[in-house]
């Protein structure tokens, strides 16, 4: 009940004029990037960052939470009309919308998704106000050992899991937490792996590792490949759904946010997993199989949609209440925070409540906004996607080199950013996941603080790393989630040498 | 890269690469933690962590390697870096106007113009107009709007 109270408190907060404002600010441009092909929401919320810079933090909170959204409204609009989702967990969005786009069905197919986004935004968001004060209060009996061993499953969960290389995705996040020793040591005040560069002093920024890796490598890759624009599908016939549509659309809406919350809100990482449970059990529930390979089924864009929504606000339950980033999104958001000085988990719910709650709040604020603002305005978004290739690009590393520029000025900074797109250009040709790289460079030094500790306190005893039984069980998991592809890739393995 | 298509059967040339790039990087993560002055008096000092990386980079290395050696790569798709260069000529470009005092806006225009190239417009002028129009009013926005200091060169201090 208090969360409640906590709740309406916040809502005091969010709906102040200046707030209200931002947040729809937030909710616009948000979508307006998050539009753009190949641009996902992380490097959305990483390309507006700068803009978010001199605002006080809850201002510019609620502006990211608008962004946030909008981002995640626009990749699943480029998905459906131009089928290039911008990450992997609105690929499953592209299937079966871009049939239904192809068959003349685009605009039921964006209202399904906007409103099933709506829908399931609105009950992960619930869920956050309800999970993750009781996440707290579990939280702060966690030691730091404990703090070690959850962030060495989300390590184990955002590389090795998912993806079709485990090895891949620890490559890419040891590359990650290399790349996090960087600058001064935080404890003792030594500078590590500078090389003597005063500009590497202050470590390797977050944002200019996410927009070099996604926005500039993306770009990269764009035009290696010369590859053939994409057909945009026009907006025929209403953008309504009919009555059937409505119908057809509100179970998968519930079926989505139910296997989205949970999988977002444990430290599993990734949405990947969720959309495509919710795509093939909606397919096998389907009373039009006909439709799934024809003219696009709206329960396979309802469902997933639906999905990614409620496993994105999951990540925030985590993120808000342990300090704990398990997608390429919830790293950028952490380093959001700490531009502030502010450090989500436990303490932040104690300290700032009325940011945390004011956050929430806003949530629920640029959710609405959302179905209220976008719907509406989708001809606009439709126009974004009809400029030229060559100036989208261009005017995409534009806004890359922008936020660079605006964080540091430095030529340093500038460079770094060059030779990550480059990085990021290799990872794409060479089938490398760049998400487990930027959430080692931001969890990578935490990871480390939190281990120092523990061995501090034990007097440098190793075993008090085991000694706990949460740090225990969770070091075990973590093992269990290593071995468990390498086992089961064997196994393929040899299951295709037997045939 | 292009030896990747001439690779031996059974051979995944670039996970070989990457291997020994792990390696590497594992060398430099360790000869720097050596060099760091010991301070700890107690608990564990800064290099225990770099030292721990290491050790992973050399595991990931190896496995990297070894599977390079046993399995066959898939090629990947034919590219065209012609295009890759002229983007990373573009940047270069931007980051020296910057660094000469050239200012924000004018970086900002040839960044736009040459990337639009790059893409295979052939109209540099034009785009390069159109640069300065984009980014005089990004420029306007975020030093104005939101007094965010940018760069400043001669075409800034027209507005100032």
């Amino acid at each position: 009940m208090e969360s409640f109270y906590a709740l309406i408190s916040g809502f005091a907060v969010a709906l102040t004029a200046a707030n209200l404002l931002y947040a729809s600010i937030g909710v616009l441009l948000g979508t307006a990037v998050g539009v753009l092909p190949g641009i996902g929401p992380a490097v959305t919320v990483a390309l507006l960052l700068p803009i978010t810079f001199k605002l006080d933090p809850s201002g510019s909170l609620i502006m990211f939470a608008g962004i946030y959204y909008g981002a995640m409204y626009g990749g699943s609009t480029t998905s459906i009309l131009i089928n290039t989702p911008g990450e992997s967990a609105s690929m499953a969005t592209a299937l079966q919308g871009n049939l239904m786009a192809k068959s003349g069905r685009a605009g039921p197919a964006l209202a399904t998704s906007a409103i099933g986004s709506f829908f399931a935004g609105l009950i992960a968001t619930a869920g956050i106000a309800f999970l993750a004060p009781w996440m707290v209060k579990f939280a702060v009996q966690f030691g730091p050992e404990d703090y070690f061993a959850l962030m060495v499953v989300a390590f184990v969960t955002v590389s090795a899991t998912f993806g079709d290389s485990p090895l891949k995705g620890l490559i890419s996040l040891f590359c990650g937490l290399a790349l996090g020793l960087i600058g001064i040591d935080k404890l003792t005040g030594q500078s590590r792996l500078t090389f003597g560069l005063p500009e590497l002093l202050d470590g390797v920024e977050v944002t200019t590792l996410a927009v070099g890796l996604f926005a500039i490598g993306e770009a990269m890759f764009v035009v290696s490949r010369r590859r053939s624009v994409e057909e945009i599908m026009p907006m025929t016939g209403s953008l309504w759904m009919s009555k059937a549509d409505w119908k057809r659309s509100w179970k998968p809406w519930l079926r989505g946010t139910l296997f989205g919350f949970p999988i977002g809100a444990l430290p599993a990482g990734g949405a990947e997993i969720p959309t495509f449970l919710s795509y093939s059990t909606e397919k096998r529930l389907s009373k039009h199989p006909e439709e799934w390979d024809t003219i696009g089924a709206i329960e396979g864009v309802a469902g997933p949609e639906a999905a990614n929504n409620a496993s994105v606000a999951g990540t925030l339950v985590p993120l808000l209440s342990l300090g704990l980033p398990t997608s390429a999104t919830a790293a950028i958001l952490l380093a959001g925070f700490q531009q502030f000085g502010l450090n989500p988990g436990p303490l932040l719910f104690a300290e700032k409540p009325d940011l945390v709650w004011g956050l929430i709040a806003s949530l629920f604020i640029a959710n609405a906004m959302l179905v209220v603002l976008n719907l509406p305005l989708v001809g606009i978004w439709v126009k974004l996607l009809k400029i030229p290739t060559p100036w989208l690009y261009a005017g995409i590393l534009m806004f890359a080199a922008m936020g660079s520029i605006a964080t540091k000025g430095s030529i340093a900074e500038l460079l770094m950013l060059l030779v990550f797109g480059v990085l990021g250009f290799l990872m794409r040709r060479y089938d490398y996941p760049v998400a487990p790289m930027v959430v080692g460079l931001i969890l990578g030094p935490m990871a480390e603080s939190q281990f120092r500790r523990a061995l501090q306190i034990s007097i440098g005893d190793p075993l008090v790393l085991v000694q706990s039984p949460i740090a225990a069980t969770l070091l075990g998991i973590a093992f269990l989630a290593l071995v468990a592809p390498f086992i089961a890739g064997g196994l393929s393995r040899f299951k295709a040498q037997e045939d | 890269m292009s030896l990747s298509t001439s690779a031996p059967k059974g051979r995944d040339k670039p996970a070989i690469i990457v291997g020994f790039l792990l390696l590497a990087l594992a060398g430099v993560l360790w000869s720097d933690a050596v060099n760091l002055s010991r301070v700890a008096a107690y608990g564990i000092g800064p290099a225990v962590m770099p030292k721990m990386i290491a050790g992973g980079l050399v595991l990931l290395g190896l496995l990297s390697i070894l599977s390079g050696l046993r399995q066959n790569g898939k090629a990947p798709e034919p590219a065209d870096f012609g295009p890759v260069g002229i983007l990373v000529i573009g940047f270069l470009l931007l980051t020296a106007i910057i660094g000469f005092g050239g200012g924000f806006i004018a970086g900002m225009a040839v960044l736009f113009a040459i990337t639009a190239f790059a893409f295979g417009r052939r109209a540099p002028l034009v785009d390069l107009a159109l640069g300065l129009v984009l980014s005089a009013l990004i420029y306007l926005l975020f030093s104005k709007l939101l007094t965010l200091s940018l760069p400043q060169g001669p075409l800034e201090r027209l507005f100032s």
